[in-house]
């Protein structure tokens, strides 16, 4: 009886274990032996020492996906905490139809970003589609939405903010009511007005929940996939190869695992330490 | 003056709220026009057609793609909530070696970023012999970091006498997760249930990878594939109506379960 008492809670948690050693220990292992690999998992597994970390370090492509990463994130991460931060402000007032409004905001966050993709992927068309369309409609000229290698990018970071805005103004709002109203009303005896209230008041009190909005938005700018597979399959010219893109494009595409898992190793590292500088600024600030 | 001032804030409010609906209201209305008029419509087509539907109905095996989206998302979403509130279990509940071990493992594995474990587990699923098999899409997901935390979290706030109490009355542990700890952690329950769901039904990647034989594809690869692999002969309104079938049966379930959508949602955002 005490014996089975004592086996109970490694029962219990077993499952955690087998699927803990199977689907993220192994793996992490044989990430890095594949690294040092060539194998496209028909024939043998070919050592090749270092020649995949060579081989990337000379890839335009890796370093292409990590300049459209950055792009990505240069222009979605302050669009999202903007809009977000300022339908958030809106929302907090005393207002009707408030679960109208949010509810109107969120629904991109639940739909799938296959059908979003698939959706602004028309709005963006070049002769019929929506955008265009109202702009020669007050005199503009077209604009290459998703065919401009300048552009592409900047209009996938736009589309990514619209899907996923809605979940930040939650995230937003929740920081917002932890604000106490004392400290507004200490402001208003003071005198402060709008704008000095929110930023000697509000943003302060609200750094942690801008953190986290960086920091998912910097993980999900490395997950990128199905926005440019579906739009552009990573065109024009690379431009909208992501990270995710391309290490599903050497694995999946070319069956070259051992390159593949180098990059995927390599994104890995470069998303941590992309967090942990984000993580010292932010908190060096306050 | 006043007035004037809270009726251009509604409208400008009712400006920002169409911007996010209406992409979805012109999906749903080129899906059912004609397919000459897609190009310039904006509110209403001159008349509506189920032609989209009936040619993608006739092209890809829609209905096929939503059973099997239904099968793997309800399997996971069981696995996640049986085995999630088992381990929250032991890891709030009972004291035992390795523990806090485990806990940090866990918290742990949810800070790896997934590009390091894609391809390694990929060669798992062939070397198991689970590539175009149901267990490919379902298995790997079972054991969900997050919800686990959110269980051990949740259990952690109800309190031990009633275990005990359950206990004296001759529970096993089992009965005690199932039949005392469940009925009275129904927020939690809820909260994972969506989200978990919500990521299963909307996954692609994964299907991407593991799935290449038709059949067994998910929603979300089925029409992936069919958008970008031009068997939709650029027919857009076909295209369309295959992403409105994608989005419909989480769009209906978020008009009717809102609030807990989002409190959900919200929920594993402040968790991370």
């Amino acid at each position: 009886m005490i014996n089975r008492k004592k086996i109970l809670p490694y029962l219990l948690v077993s499952p955690y274990i087998v699927h803990f050693l199977l689907f993220v220990a192994f793996p992490v292992v044989f990430s890095i032996v594949l690294t040092f690999h060539k194998w496209n998992i028909i024939s043998p597994m070919e050592y090749t020492g270092f020649n995949n970390y060579i081989r990337l370090f000379n890839d335009k492509t890796f370093f292409k996906a990590i300049g459209n990463t950055l792009i990505f994130l240069i222009i979605h991460i302050p669009l999202q905490i903007i809009v977000a931060l300022f339908l958030a402000e809106i929302l907090n007032q005393k207002i009707k139809l408030r679960g109208v409004f949010r509810g109107a905001f969120f629904l991109p966050v639940i739909v799938s970003g296959v059908v979003v993709t698939i959706l602004w992927q028309q709005l963006f068309g070049f002769d019929t589609g929506l955008f265009n369309r109202l702009l020669t409609g007050i005199g503009f000229g077209k604009i290459g939405w998703l065919t401009d290698p300048n552009i592409a990018m900047t209009s996938i970071a736009v589309m990514a903010t619209w899907k996923n805005v809605g979940l930040y103004i939650i995230l937003f709002l929740v920081g917002l009511q932890t604000v106490p109203t004392q400290y507004y009303e200490a402001a208003d005896l003071e005198g402060a007005n709008h704008w000095q209230k929110f930023f000697k008041i509000t943003l302060p009190m609200i750094n942690p929940t801008i953190f986290m909005v960086v920091i998912l938005s910097t993980i999900g700018g490395f997950s990128l996939f199905i926005e440019p597979y579906i739009m552009t399959g990573g065109g024009p010219l690379n431009s909208t190869v992501s990270a995710v893109l391309y290490i599903y494009k050497q694995g999946f595409f070319y069956y070259h695992m051992g390159y593949a898992a180098t990059l995927g190793l390599f994104f890995a590292f470069i998303i941590l330490a992309v967090v942990m500088i984000q993580k010292k600024f932010i908190e060096k600030d306050h | 003056m006043k007035k004037i001032k809270s009726i251009l804030f509604y409208v400008a409010l009712t400006v920002c709220a169409v911007i996010f609906v209406y992409p979805f209201y012109w999906m749903v209305i080129a899906s059912i026009a004609p397919e000459n008029e897609i190009g310039s419509l904006t509110l209403m087509p001159t008349s509506l057609t189920l032609t989209s539907y009936a040619q993608m109905v006739d092209k890809i095996p829609i209905g096929g793609a939503f059973i099997n989206s239904i099968i793997v998302a309800s399997s996971i979403t069981i696995g996640v909530l049986i085995f999630g509130s088992m381990i929250g279990y032991a890891l709030s509940k009972l004291v035992f070696k390795g523990r806090d071990l485990i806990f940090y493992v866990i918290i742990f594995t949810m800070t790896l970023p997934f590009q390091i474990t894609l391809i390694p587990q990929y060669i798992i699923m062939v070397k198991f012999g689970w590539i175009d098999t149901y267990w490919a899409l379902i298995v790997p997901y079972l054991i969900n970091a997050l919800s686990i935390i959110m269980f051990r979290q949740y259990f952690k706030s109800i309190p031990d006498s009633l275990i005990d109490a359950a206990r004296l009355d001759g529970c096993n542990e089992l009965q005690i997760i199932f039949r005392i700890l469940w009925p009275n952690s129904m927020p939690a329950i809820i909260t994972i249930g969506i989200i978990t769901f919500m990521a299963s039904w909307n996954e692609v990647l994964w299907p991407l990878i593991v799935i290449r034989d038709e059949s067994l594809m998910t929603m979300p690869q089925l029409v992936t594939l069919f958008a970008v692999g031009g068997r939709a002969e650029s027919q857009l309104g076909v295209k369309l109506a295959s992403a409105v079938m994608l989005a419909l049966p989480i769009v209906l379930a978020y008009l009717f379960f809102q609030k807990y959508f989002i409190q959900s949602m919200a929920s594993t955002g402040i968790k991370e």
